[in-house]
């Protein structure tokens, strides 16, 4: 314990007080500076990690002067530092990937704003990790609201503004419904905190006296997360929105931001709620049906598209089902499996984007596939890149996400026939799907280029290189040393329910 | 049913207002008209918030002339959570209007349908 139990504390301090610095830097400044907070947040979730392990028990840490239930308080357990060490070190390695490219499409003036964003979204990604306190959680999910939105619209071009007014509305709509889902909560309840709040919600669905507004808290807390984590059929605003945002905010947004969100509603239904009383209320089923439709129709509308980045779009809503597949199952097994699938797919994903931008940079800009022929001969580290974590999308073994498919496939198993089939079938359906898909494009952009006369491009800066490299390796770590990540998740889930 | 609606009267037409400024922010093209809406949602949670932490008879949690009983003073936290909650809506009102500023400058129109359409025209 002793210091290192300040870590998370610490971490996400940092995150807002360098925001606040940046604001007055030059970009190159404010670029090492958030480099240097988003480094030292990994390093610090890296050590918080590292002594949970060592803990029976998970730890509150208070936040001011008052003590539960009425101070602000952040729990930790090693679930949420493991959460945190992978979400930062994707963000860091994306970042470090995809700044280089950031100049040709941010005025130089503003660049030091887009780091902003960057910091704001660690700060509310590690708050959502970490708080004990609803209403916190429902501040910093606006705060990351306004955050994505303005990595969205860093691109000054009338699609991308269209697709952040697009972003914003539907984001909008589930914070008002978020917000009233928790002024309900705790209307019946009268806690904000999250084991005070698990306490009287057990109490009020023992007695039996509010249980419809308890059903529909559940539900417009439940479909607000949905909306904002691109849940399958609230996925509308997802595919204009990753399409059409600079690479790197479009790896940060499918990576980062709708992971914390995800982990927030895991939060929700395990810690707030209570998984028994999710599944007595038939939300479990819900969600688990929303992943199954979302992982079939995605990747069907996802092998229609003709550019290249719509298509990942979607091909992220699809694995955004596989994590409602595993969350609604309502087993540990199930959860297990989402967890990793979050970690996996967070991994792979950030790295798809960012490879996809470098090899639409090199094909002049244009996202159709038949401008991108020849495009890995003309970037081979990209196409490389593109082709390992396509690999790691589709669930060939060796990558992460072939093991996050054999723990979903793994966690049906204890379930009756029809489910269990209804799982096994979908997982086969989609993997073939997904396959289709990352096959083509694979192949277009090896196919021979057509005459066209390509702008000569430079090439990927050296660090952003060594940072593609890195993050393909922790694609295949994920892949091959699986073990102990998923030991750590299930001795996580343990100290977190 | 009835009875008990009218009974939590405030809650009622706030659920009302929120169903109304939802129905405003989801479905009107014209963005001015969804900020409105999304002005009314907030306000609508706002009003749901402070009819519940008010309590008939009781005041202001601010001692004044040293009555420290709790039962003469309502809780404080639906305010605070109110005040946090204004805090948030003016900043998406804010960033909602920077956002139709820009749009209105360059497609000269407020219908978010034509702007689509506008912006699709524009190409890649």
């Amino acid at each position: 314990m002793g210091i290192v139990q300040n870590f998370p504390f610490f971490s996400i301090m940092l995150c807002m007080v360098s925001g606040v610095v940046t604001s007055v830097l030059k970009p190159r400044a404010a670029l090492m500076t958030t480099l240097f907070t988003i480094g030292s947040v990994l390093a610090l979730s890296a050590g918080t990690l590292g002594m949970t392990l060592g803990l029976d028990e998970p730890y509150t840490f208070m936040m001011g002067h008052f003590p539960a239930p009425w101070g602000n308080e952040i729990r930790i357990g090693s679930l949420e530092a493991l959460m945190a060490t992978g979400l930062s070190a994707v963000l860091f390695v994306s970042l470090l990937a995809g700044h280089a490219r950031l100049p040709s499409l941010v005025t130089l003036q503003k660049l030091n704003l887009y780091f902003i964003m960057m910091d704001l979204v660690m700060a509310a990604t590690l708050v959502m990790i970490y708080t004990n306190d609803l209403f916190t959680a429902y501040v910093f999910i606006e705060i990351m609201t306004i955050a994505s939105c303005a990595l969205i619209i860093v691109r000054q071009h009338g699609h991308t503004l269209v697709a952040a007014t697009r972003y914003m509305v539907m984001n909008l709509l589930a914070s008002g419904l978020v917000l009233l889902g928790i002024s309900m909560l705790y209307g019946i309840t009268g806690h904000l905190l999250m084991e005070p709040l698990n306490q009287s919600v057990r109490e009020i669905y023992e007695s039996g006296t509010y249980r419809e507004v308890l059903t529909v808290v559940i539900a417009l807390i439940t479909i607000s997360l949905g909306i904002k984590s691109a849940m399958f059929p609230f996925h509308a605003w997802a595919p204009d929105a990753y399409s059409f945002a600079p690479a790197l905010s479009s790896s940060v947004l499918s990576g980062i931001i709708s992971k914390a969100y995800l982990f927030l509603l895991i939060k929700f239904l395990w810690r707030v709620i209570g998984i028994d009383i999710i599944q007595s209320q038939q939300i479990g089923s819900f969600l688990f049906y929303c992943g199954i439709g979302g992982m079939l129709v995605a990747s069907v509308i996802a092998i229609s598209q003709r550019d290249i980045r719509r298509m990942i779009a979607y091909s992220s809503v699809a694995q955004v089902g596989y994590v409602y597949i595993g969350i609604g199952m309502g087993t540990l097994a199930g959860l297990t499996a989402a967890l990793f699938q979050m970690l996996a797919h967070s991994a792979a994903k950030s790295l798809l984007f960012i490879s996809t931008g470098e090899l639409t940079r090199v094909s002049g800009d244009h996202k159709r596939f038949h401008y991108l022929h020849g495009a890995g001969h003309r970037d081979v580290l990209a196409g490389i890149v593109f082709t390992f974590s396509a690999m790691s999308m589709v669930g060939i073994p060796f990558t992460g996400g072939f093991i996050s498919k054999l723990q979903i496939a793994l966690a049906s198993m204890p379930f009756g026939g029809s489910i269990r089939a209804l799982v096994l079938i979908s997982l086969a359906i989609s993997t073939l799907l997904n396959a289709v898909y990352f096959l083509h494009t694979v192949v277009s952009i090896y196919r021979k280029a057509p005459d066209i006369e390509y702008p000569r491009n430079e090439r990927i800066p050296r660090h952003a290189a060594v940072a593609l490299v890195i993050s393909m390796l922790m694609t295949l770590y994920l892949g091959v040393g699986s073990g102990p990540i998923i030991r750590i998740i299930e001795a996580g889930i343990k100290m977190f329910a | 049913m009835l009875q008990m609606l009218y009974e939590n009267l405030e809650q009622t037409v706030a659920v009302i207002l929120f169903g109304i400024g939802f129905g405003i922010l989801l479905l009107q093209r014209n963005l001015i008209r969804k900020i409105i809406g999304l002005n009314i949602m907030d306000t609508a949670v706002y009003l749901f918030l402070a009819s519940m932490g008010y309590i008939h008879g009781r005041k202001a949690p601010i001692v004044v002339d040293g009555v420290t009983d709790t039962a003469r003073y309502i809780n404080p936290i639906p305010a605070g959570l109110v005040l946090t909650g204004i805090v948030v809506s003016v900043s998406f009102t804010a960033i909602m209007l920077a956002l139709t500023i820009r749009l209105y400058r360059r497609y000269r129109t407020l219908d978010i349908d034509q702007i689509a359409l506008l912006a699709k025209a524009e190409g890649d």
